[in-house]
Protein backbone atom coordinates (compact mmCIF):
# COMPACT_ATOMS: atom_id res chain seq x y z
CA UNK A 1 0.00 0.00 0.00
CA UNK A 2 1.20 4.03 -0.64
CA UNK A 3 1.41 5.95 2.10
CA UNK A 4 0.66 9.73 1.39
CA UNK A 5 1.79 12.22 4.10
CA UNK A 6 0.76 15.62 4.12
CA UNK A 7 2.43 18.97 5.15
CA UNK A 8 1.70 19.75 8.77
CA UNK A 9 1.19 23.39 8.44
CA UNK A 10 -2.12 22.19 6.84
CA UNK A 11 -4.07 21.00 10.21
CA UNK A 12 -4.09 25.02 10.63
CA UNK A 13 -6.97 24.47 8.34
CA UNK A 14 -8.29 21.14 8.26
CA UNK A 15 -7.18 17.57 9.38
CA UNK A 16 -5.18 15.91 7.11
CA UNK A 17 -3.86 12.76 9.10
CA UNK A 18 -1.83 10.48 7.14
CA UNK A 19 -3.00 7.76 4.46
CA UNK A 20 -3.00 4.47 3.38
CA UNK A 21 -4.20 4.02 -0.37
CA UNK A 22 -3.68 1.83 -3.62
CA UNK A 23 -2.92 3.39 -6.76
CA UNK A 24 -0.06 2.92 -9.77
CA UNK A 25 0.17 7.16 -9.88
CA UNK A 26 0.26 9.89 -8.63
CA UNK A 27 -3.10 11.06 -9.33
CA UNK A 28 -4.67 7.70 -8.10
CA UNK A 29 -3.79 7.85 -4.91
CA UNK A 30 -4.57 11.55 -3.83
CA UNK A 31 -7.69 10.62 -5.65
CA UNK A 32 -8.16 7.85 -3.67
CA UNK A 33 -7.05 9.99 -0.78
CA UNK A 34 -10.03 12.95 -1.70
CA UNK A 35 -12.46 10.12 -2.35
CA UNK A 36 -13.34 10.86 1.64
CA UNK A 37 -12.29 14.48 1.79
CA UNK A 38 -13.45 16.97 -1.51
CA UNK A 39 -12.11 19.82 0.77
CA UNK A 40 -8.60 18.65 1.65
CA UNK A 41 -8.65 18.72 -2.85
CA UNK A 42 -9.12 21.69 -2.78
CA UNK A 43 -6.30 23.11 -0.45
CA UNK A 44 -3.49 20.48 -2.91
CA UNK A 45 -5.11 20.77 -6.29
CA UNK A 46 -6.30 23.83 -7.95
CA UNK A 47 -9.75 24.40 -9.53
CA UNK A 48 -8.29 22.73 -12.91
CA UNK A 49 -6.90 19.74 -11.12
CA UNK A 50 -3.06 20.64 -11.14
CA UNK A 51 -1.28 20.90 -8.58
CA UNK A 52 -1.18 24.22 -6.58
CA UNK A 53 1.58 26.59 -7.67
CA UNK A 54 3.40 27.01 -4.45
CA UNK A 55 3.32 23.29 -3.66
CA UNK A 56 5.43 20.09 -4.65
CA UNK A 57 4.65 16.45 -4.05
CA UNK A 58 7.83 13.79 -3.58
CA UNK A 59 7.46 10.20 -4.56
CA UNK A 60 10.65 8.28 -2.74
CA UNK A 61 12.25 10.91 -2.18
CA UNK A 62 12.10 12.67 -5.61
CA UNK A 63 9.82 15.54 -6.84
CA UNK A 64 7.58 14.90 -9.31
CA UNK A 65 7.67 15.68 -13.00
CA UNK A 66 3.74 16.05 -14.20
CA UNK A 67 2.39 18.68 -12.33
CA UNK A 68 -0.78 18.85 -14.70
CA UNK A 69 -1.94 15.33 -14.80
CA UNK A 70 0.20 13.65 -11.61
CA UNK A 71 0.71 11.02 -13.50
CA UNK A 72 4.12 9.81 -12.42
CA UNK A 73 4.32 6.39 -11.57
CA UNK A 74 4.48 4.75 -8.16
CA UNK A 75 5.37 1.28 -6.65
CA UNK A 76 2.72 -0.44 -4.21
CA UNK A 77 5.24 0.27 -1.49
CA UNK A 78 6.31 4.28 -1.90
CA UNK A 79 5.93 6.98 0.26
CA UNK A 80 4.44 10.39 -0.98
CA UNK A 81 5.08 13.79 0.79
CA UNK A 82 2.72 16.58 -0.23
CA UNK A 83 4.59 19.63 1.02
CA UNK A 84 4.93 23.13 0.92
CA UNK A 85 7.16 24.76 -1.86
CA UNK A 86 9.55 27.29 -0.42
CA UNK A 87 7.92 30.52 -1.11
CA UNK A 88 6.07 32.91 0.98
CA UNK A 89 6.39 36.20 3.00
CA UNK B 1 -23.86 56.01 12.63
CA UNK B 2 -22.63 52.57 11.84
CA UNK B 3 -20.85 50.83 15.24
CA UNK B 4 -18.89 47.81 13.63
CA UNK B 5 -16.26 48.10 11.00
CA UNK B 6 -14.16 45.18 8.91
CA UNK B 7 -10.85 45.36 8.02
CA UNK B 8 -9.55 43.22 5.93
CA UNK B 9 -5.53 42.82 5.67
CA UNK B 10 -2.42 40.87 4.72
CA UNK B 11 -2.17 39.42 8.11
CA UNK B 12 -5.71 38.85 8.80
CA UNK B 13 -8.83 40.23 9.52
CA UNK B 14 -9.34 42.63 12.46
CA UNK B 15 -12.61 44.13 13.92
CA UNK B 16 -13.43 47.69 15.00
CA UNK B 17 -16.13 48.41 17.21
CA UNK B 18 -17.42 51.78 18.24
CA UNK B 19 -18.23 52.14 22.12
CA UNK B 20 -19.31 55.12 24.42
CA UNK B 21 -15.30 55.92 24.54
CA UNK B 22 -14.79 56.19 21.28
CA UNK B 23 -13.45 53.39 18.13
CA UNK B 24 -11.33 50.56 19.55
CA UNK B 25 -10.17 47.49 17.22
CA UNK B 26 -11.60 44.46 18.83
CA UNK B 27 -11.61 40.61 16.97
CA UNK B 28 -8.51 39.59 15.03
CA UNK B 29 -9.64 36.18 13.09
CA UNK B 30 -7.49 34.65 10.72
CA UNK B 31 -3.99 35.46 12.00
CA UNK B 32 -1.32 35.87 9.69
CA UNK B 33 -3.82 34.90 6.40
CA UNK B 34 -4.40 37.28 3.52
CA UNK B 35 -8.01 38.46 3.82
CA UNK B 36 -8.89 39.86 0.09
CA UNK B 37 -12.44 40.70 1.12
CA UNK B 38 -15.19 40.92 3.96
CA UNK B 39 -18.38 41.48 3.69
CA UNK B 40 -21.39 41.73 6.47
CA UNK B 41 -24.60 40.78 4.60
CA UNK B 42 -27.03 43.53 6.51
CA UNK B 43 -30.01 41.09 5.86
CA UNK B 44 -29.11 38.48 7.41
CA UNK B 45 -26.02 39.25 9.86
CA UNK B 46 -23.71 36.72 7.62
CA UNK B 47 -20.02 38.18 7.80
CA UNK B 48 -17.81 36.19 4.99
CA UNK B 49 -14.32 36.47 4.94
CA UNK B 50 -12.71 35.88 1.22
CA UNK B 51 -8.88 33.97 1.93
CA UNK B 52 -5.97 33.97 -0.39
CA UNK B 53 -3.63 31.48 1.28
CA UNK B 54 -0.19 31.40 -0.28
CA UNK B 55 -0.33 27.81 -0.80
CA UNK B 56 -3.71 26.50 -0.69
CA UNK B 57 -5.28 28.62 -2.67
CA UNK B 58 -8.68 30.91 -2.23
CA UNK B 59 -11.07 29.74 0.57
CA UNK B 60 -14.07 31.70 1.69
CA UNK B 61 -15.18 31.32 5.21
CA UNK B 62 -18.92 32.54 6.82
CA UNK B 63 -19.74 33.10 10.54
CA UNK B 64 -23.47 33.76 12.05
CA UNK B 65 -22.12 34.91 15.35
CA UNK B 66 -19.80 37.92 14.41
CA UNK B 67 -17.14 35.77 13.91
CA UNK B 68 -17.20 33.87 17.35
CA UNK B 69 -17.31 30.88 14.64
CA UNK B 70 -16.44 30.39 11.18
CA UNK B 71 -17.31 27.95 8.78
CA UNK B 72 -15.27 27.10 5.57
CA UNK B 73 -17.49 27.35 2.05
CA UNK B 74 -17.73 26.85 -1.12
CA UNK B 75 -15.43 28.45 -3.61
CA UNK B 76 -16.17 29.47 -7.20
CA UNK B 77 -14.93 27.39 -9.48
CA UNK B 78 -14.26 27.78 -13.66
CA UNK B 79 -15.44 24.96 -15.74
CA UNK B 80 -12.87 22.51 -16.51
CA UNK B 81 -10.93 23.71 -20.01
CA UNK B 82 -11.79 27.11 -18.98
CA UNK B 83 -9.69 29.76 -20.66
CA UNK B 84 -8.56 33.30 -20.15
CA UNK B 85 -8.10 35.50 -23.15
CA UNK B 86 -4.03 34.92 -24.50
CA UNK B 87 -4.45 39.06 -24.00
CA UNK B 88 -2.08 41.11 -25.19
CA UNK B 89 0.85 40.30 -22.33
CA UNK B 90 0.88 36.86 -23.47
CA UNK B 91 4.29 35.27 -24.27
CA UNK B 92 3.04 32.44 -26.45
CA UNK B 93 -0.02 33.90 -27.46
CA UNK B 94 -2.09 31.30 -26.24
CA UNK B 95 -5.08 31.34 -24.03
CA UNK B 96 -3.94 30.91 -20.03
CA UNK B 97 -6.20 28.08 -18.39
CA UNK B 98 -8.51 29.93 -15.61
CA UNK B 99 -7.98 29.23 -12.05
CA UNK B 100 -9.10 31.22 -9.02
CA UNK B 101 -6.42 33.94 -7.76
CA UNK B 102 -8.30 35.91 -5.67
CA UNK B 103 -11.71 36.78 -4.40
CA UNK B 104 -11.94 40.67 -5.37
CA UNK B 105 -15.42 41.06 -4.77
CA UNK B 106 -18.38 40.26 -2.74
CA UNK B 107 -21.74 41.80 -2.43
CA UNK B 108 -25.13 40.58 -1.15
CA UNK B 109 -28.43 40.37 -3.63
CA UNK B 110 -31.06 42.41 -3.61
CA UNK B 111 -33.92 42.33 -0.71
CA UNK B 112 -35.61 39.77 -2.78
CA UNK B 113 -32.44 38.11 -3.11
CA UNK B 114 -32.38 36.67 0.39
CA UNK B 115 -29.76 33.98 -0.26
CA UNK B 116 -27.85 35.63 -3.69
CA UNK B 117 -24.73 36.76 -3.50
CA UNK B 118 -22.30 37.92 -6.12
CA UNK B 119 -18.53 37.56 -6.60
CA UNK B 120 -16.33 38.85 -8.56
CA UNK B 121 -12.81 37.37 -8.84
CA UNK B 122 -9.81 37.28 -10.91
CA UNK B 123 -9.32 35.96 -13.39
CA UNK B 124 -12.44 37.78 -14.57
CA UNK B 125 -15.07 35.89 -13.51
CA UNK B 126 -18.65 36.46 -11.94
CA UNK B 127 -20.31 33.77 -9.90
CA UNK B 128 -23.26 33.85 -8.11
CA UNK B 129 -24.48 32.29 -5.43
CA UNK B 130 -28.31 31.44 -4.21
CA UNK B 131 -27.29 29.56 -0.73
CA UNK B 132 -25.35 31.98 1.09
CA UNK B 133 -22.22 30.65 -0.70
CA UNK B 134 -22.75 27.20 -0.20
CA UNK B 135 -22.62 27.05 -4.23
CA UNK B 136 -21.16 29.24 -6.53
CA UNK B 137 -22.37 29.13 -10.74
CA UNK B 138 -20.34 31.10 -13.26
CA UNK B 139 -22.72 33.64 -14.75
CA UNK B 140 -21.86 32.21 -18.46
CA UNK B 141 -23.63 34.76 -20.42
CA UNK B 142 -21.24 37.20 -18.88
CA UNK B 143 -17.95 34.84 -18.89
CA UNK B 144 -19.32 34.45 -22.71
CA UNK B 145 -18.56 37.66 -23.81
CA UNK B 146 -16.88 37.95 -26.84
CA UNK B 147 -15.77 40.95 -25.68
CA UNK B 148 -13.86 39.34 -22.51
CA UNK B 149 -11.14 37.96 -25.18
CA UNK B 150 -9.48 41.75 -24.70
CA UNK B 151 -9.85 42.21 -20.98
CA UNK B 152 -6.63 42.66 -19.63
CA UNK B 153 -4.91 43.06 -16.18
CA UNK B 154 -4.19 46.13 -14.36
CA UNK B 155 -1.68 46.35 -11.28
CA UNK B 156 -3.10 41.85 -11.21
CA UNK B 157 -1.40 39.86 -13.81
CA UNK B 158 -5.29 38.84 -15.32
CA UNK B 159 -8.39 40.81 -15.37
CA UNK B 160 -10.28 41.16 -12.76
CA UNK B 161 -13.60 42.04 -11.53
CA UNK B 162 -13.76 44.40 -8.18
CA UNK B 163 -16.89 46.20 -8.20
CA UNK B 164 -20.63 45.20 -8.35
CA UNK B 165 -23.49 47.30 -7.70
CA UNK B 166 -26.82 45.57 -7.18
CA UNK B 167 -29.46 48.38 -8.11
CA UNK B 168 -31.10 49.57 -4.46
CA UNK B 169 -34.78 49.57 -5.73
CA UNK B 170 -34.22 46.78 -8.60
CA UNK B 171 -32.38 43.91 -7.70
CA UNK B 172 -32.45 42.34 -11.42
CA UNK B 173 -30.05 45.54 -12.60
CA UNK B 174 -26.16 45.15 -11.40
CA UNK B 175 -23.29 47.19 -13.12
CA UNK B 176 -20.23 45.78 -12.69
CA UNK B 177 -16.55 46.89 -13.50
CA UNK B 178 -13.34 45.00 -14.26
CA UNK B 179 -9.30 46.64 -14.60
CA UNK B 180 -9.61 46.34 -17.41
CA UNK B 181 -12.34 45.37 -19.35
CA UNK B 182 -14.81 48.71 -18.58
CA UNK B 183 -18.19 49.00 -16.86
CA UNK B 184 -21.12 46.40 -18.11
CA UNK B 185 -24.34 46.32 -16.79
CA UNK B 186 -27.49 43.58 -16.56
CA UNK B 187 -31.13 44.59 -16.26
CA UNK B 188 -32.44 41.37 -16.60
CA UNK B 189 -30.18 39.59 -13.61
CA UNK B 190 -27.35 38.98 -15.35
CA UNK B 191 -29.55 36.93 -18.50
CA UNK B 192 -27.80 40.23 -21.04
CA UNK B 193 -25.11 42.40 -20.48
CA UNK B 194 -24.06 45.70 -22.14
CA UNK B 195 -20.79 47.48 -21.85
CA UNK B 196 -21.92 50.73 -20.66
CA UNK B 197 -18.35 53.40 -20.26
CA UNK B 198 -18.83 55.55 -23.49
CA UNK B 199 -17.23 58.97 -22.48
CA UNK B 200 -14.88 57.17 -20.08
CA UNK B 201 -11.27 58.02 -21.74
CA UNK B 202 -7.86 56.13 -21.24
CA UNK B 203 -5.02 58.74 -21.88
CA UNK B 204 -2.22 55.94 -21.65
CA UNK B 205 -3.00 53.77 -24.91
CA UNK B 206 -2.94 54.90 -28.80
CA UNK B 207 -5.38 57.72 -29.08
CA UNK B 208 -7.79 55.69 -31.59
CA UNK B 209 -8.36 53.69 -28.90
CA UNK B 210 -8.49 56.26 -25.97
CA UNK B 211 -12.16 55.69 -25.45
CA UNK B 212 -12.80 52.28 -26.01
CA UNK B 213 -15.63 51.47 -23.73
CA UNK B 214 -14.22 47.48 -23.67
CA UNK B 215 -10.43 48.48 -22.18
CA UNK B 216 -10.66 51.21 -19.55
CA UNK B 217 -9.06 51.01 -16.31
CA UNK B 218 -12.08 51.54 -14.03
CA UNK B 219 -9.99 51.15 -10.67
CA UNK B 220 -13.47 51.67 -8.49
CA UNK B 221 -17.07 52.18 -9.21
CA UNK B 222 -20.09 53.19 -6.55
CA UNK B 223 -23.55 53.89 -7.18
CA UNK B 224 -25.08 56.57 -4.92
CA UNK B 225 -27.78 54.60 -2.90
CA UNK B 226 -30.65 57.40 -3.12
CA UNK B 227 -29.95 58.21 -6.91
CA UNK B 228 -29.19 54.91 -8.34
CA UNK B 229 -28.69 56.38 -11.71
CA UNK B 230 -25.53 58.25 -10.18
CA UNK B 231 -22.29 56.41 -10.39
CA UNK B 232 -19.05 57.24 -9.44
CA UNK B 233 -15.73 55.60 -11.31
CA UNK B 234 -12.21 56.08 -10.12
CA UNK B 235 -10.25 55.57 -12.79
CA UNK B 236 -6.81 54.81 -14.12
CA UNK B 237 -6.37 58.44 -15.19
CA UNK B 238 -9.12 60.24 -13.05
CA UNK B 239 -12.19 60.68 -11.65
CA UNK B 240 -15.56 59.86 -14.21
CA UNK B 241 -19.54 60.40 -13.36
CA UNK B 242 -22.57 59.41 -14.85
CA UNK B 243 -26.09 61.10 -14.24
CA UNK B 244 -28.11 58.58 -16.48
CA UNK B 245 -27.36 55.39 -15.40
CA UNK B 246 -24.04 54.48 -17.46
CA UNK B 247 -25.60 55.41 -20.58
CA UNK B 248 -22.54 58.31 -20.42
CA UNK B 249 -20.11 59.36 -18.41
CA UNK B 250 -18.08 62.85 -17.89
CA UNK B 251 -14.97 63.26 -16.97
CA UNK B 252 -14.60 65.17 -13.64
CA UNK B 253 -10.56 67.25 -13.71
CA UNK B 254 -11.47 69.37 -10.58
CA UNK B 255 -10.29 66.60 -8.07
CA UNK B 256 -7.27 68.18 -6.08
CA UNK B 257 -4.66 67.67 -5.36
CA UNK B 258 -4.65 64.80 -8.22
CA UNK B 259 -7.42 62.98 -10.12
CA UNK B 260 -5.36 59.45 -9.25
CA UNK B 261 -6.02 57.10 -6.88
CA UNK B 262 -7.70 53.87 -6.39
CA UNK B 263 -10.69 54.44 -3.97
CA UNK B 264 -13.53 56.41 -3.92
CA UNK B 265 -17.11 56.64 -1.66
CA UNK B 266 -20.10 58.60 -2.25
CA UNK B 267 -22.64 59.90 -0.06
CA UNK B 268 -25.77 57.56 1.06
CA UNK B 269 -27.97 60.57 0.41
CA UNK B 270 -26.07 63.26 -1.74
CA UNK B 271 -25.09 61.75 -4.84
CA UNK B 272 -23.08 64.76 -5.79
CA UNK B 273 -21.04 64.44 -2.36
CA UNK B 274 -17.82 61.71 -3.14
CA UNK B 275 -14.76 61.23 -1.52
CA UNK B 276 -11.64 60.33 -2.91
CA UNK B 277 -7.76 59.67 -1.86
CA UNK B 278 -5.37 61.02 -4.36
CA UNK B 279 -1.67 60.09 -5.28
CA UNK B 280 0.86 60.10 -8.16
CA UNK B 281 0.16 58.41 -10.87
CA UNK B 282 1.35 55.23 -12.56
CA UNK B 283 4.37 53.85 -11.50
CA UNK B 284 4.87 56.15 -8.64
CA UNK B 285 1.93 55.51 -6.76
CA UNK B 286 2.44 57.70 -2.98
CA UNK B 287 1.01 60.54 -2.28
CA UNK B 288 1.83 63.63 -3.48
CA UNK B 289 4.97 65.62 -1.53
CA UNK B 290 4.52 63.02 1.31
CA UNK B 291 1.01 64.51 2.39
CA UNK B 292 -1.98 62.39 2.93
CA UNK B 293 -4.78 63.96 2.02
CA UNK B 294 -8.66 62.88 1.26
CA UNK B 295 -10.34 64.57 -1.65
CA UNK B 296 -14.30 65.52 -1.28
CA UNK B 297 -16.49 67.21 -3.57
CA UNK B 298 -20.21 68.29 -2.93
CA UNK B 299 -20.90 69.30 -6.04
CA UNK B 300 -21.25 66.59 -8.64
CA UNK B 301 -17.27 67.81 -9.07
CA UNK B 302 -17.57 71.05 -9.98
CA UNK B 303 -14.84 71.77 -7.24
CA UNK B 304 -13.41 69.51 -4.81
CA UNK B 305 -11.53 70.40 -0.93
CA UNK B 306 -8.07 68.84 0.15
CA UNK B 307 -9.44 67.44 3.60
CA UNK B 308 -6.05 67.09 5.56
CA UNK B 309 -6.94 67.60 9.08
CA UNK B 310 -5.69 64.77 11.62
CA UNK B 311 -4.10 63.05 8.46
CA UNK B 312 -0.09 62.96 8.01
CA UNK B 313 1.51 65.62 6.18
CA UNK B 314 5.02 64.83 5.95
CA UNK B 315 6.63 61.73 5.22
CA UNK B 316 3.46 59.88 4.71
CA UNK B 317 3.90 57.66 1.58
CA UNK B 318 0.42 55.52 2.13
CA UNK B 319 -1.62 54.28 -0.52
CA UNK B 320 -5.25 53.22 -0.14
CA UNK B 321 -6.71 50.22 -2.31
CA UNK B 322 -9.74 50.23 -3.97
CA UNK B 323 -12.00 48.58 -1.42
CA UNK B 324 -9.68 50.72 1.27
CA UNK B 325 -12.43 53.61 1.97
CA UNK B 326 -16.22 53.39 3.13
CA UNK B 327 -19.15 55.59 4.19
CA UNK B 328 -21.82 54.68 6.45
CA UNK B 329 -25.49 54.82 6.00
CA UNK B 330 -25.31 58.56 7.88
CA UNK B 331 -22.28 59.97 5.20
CA UNK B 332 -20.72 61.13 8.48
CA UNK B 333 -18.67 58.87 9.22
CA UNK B 334 -15.81 57.38 7.08
CA UNK B 335 -12.89 54.93 7.03
CA UNK B 336 -9.94 54.34 5.22
CA UNK B 337 -6.78 52.06 5.64
CA UNK B 338 -3.50 52.01 3.92
CA UNK B 339 -1.00 49.75 2.67
CA UNK B 340 1.56 51.02 5.53
CA UNK B 341 -1.56 49.57 8.09
CA UNK B 342 -2.68 53.49 9.29
CA UNK B 343 -5.93 53.57 9.96
CA UNK B 344 -7.74 56.82 10.07
CA UNK B 345 -11.61 57.31 11.01
CA UNK B 346 -13.84 61.07 10.29
CA UNK B 347 -17.12 61.40 12.37
CA UNK B 348 -17.76 64.77 10.35
CA UNK B 349 -18.08 63.82 6.83
CA UNK B 350 -14.00 64.57 6.18
CA UNK B 351 -13.48 66.96 8.25
CA UNK B 352 -11.29 65.73 10.63
CA UNK B 353 -9.57 62.76 11.32
CA UNK B 354 -8.47 60.11 14.06
CA UNK B 355 -5.92 58.08 13.73
CA UNK B 356 -6.77 54.40 14.79
CA UNK B 357 -3.78 52.68 14.26
CA UNK B 358 -0.18 52.85 12.39
CA UNK B 359 0.91 49.54 12.75
CA UNK B 360 -1.87 47.17 10.93
CA UNK B 361 -0.46 44.70 8.31
CA UNK B 362 -1.21 46.12 4.57
CA UNK B 363 -4.66 47.33 4.23
CA UNK B 364 -6.88 46.10 1.29
CA UNK B 365 -10.33 46.19 2.65
CA UNK B 366 -12.69 48.11 4.97
CA UNK B 367 -16.17 47.87 5.10
CA UNK B 368 -19.03 49.27 7.76
CA UNK B 369 -21.41 46.63 8.85
CA UNK B 370 -24.60 48.22 7.57
CA UNK B 371 -27.82 47.45 8.60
Amino acid sequence: MVRVVFTPNLERHLSCPEATVSGDSVREALDAVFETDQQLRGYILDDQSRLRQHMVIFVDGKTIVDRVHLSDSISPNSEIYVMQALSGG
Amino acid sequence: MSSQIHIATRKGLFQLDRSSSGWSLGRHDFHGEHVSMVLKDHRDGTTYAALNHGHFGVKLHRSNDDGKNWEECAVPVYPEGATIGAGPFSTDGKPKPASLSEIWALEPGGPDQPNRLWCGTIPGGLFRSDDCGSSWQLVESFWDLPERQHWFGGGKDDPGIHSICVHPENSQQVAVSISCGGVWVTKDDGASWTCKADGIRAEYVPPDQAYDPNIQDVHCLVQSPSHPDFYWAQHHNGVFRTTDGANSWQEITTIQPSGFGFAVAVHPKQPDTAWFVPAIKDECRIPIDGKFVIARTTDGGLTSEVLTNGLPQEYAYDIVYRHALDVDQTGECLVTGSTTGNLWISEDGGDSWQTISTTLPPIYCVRFAKS
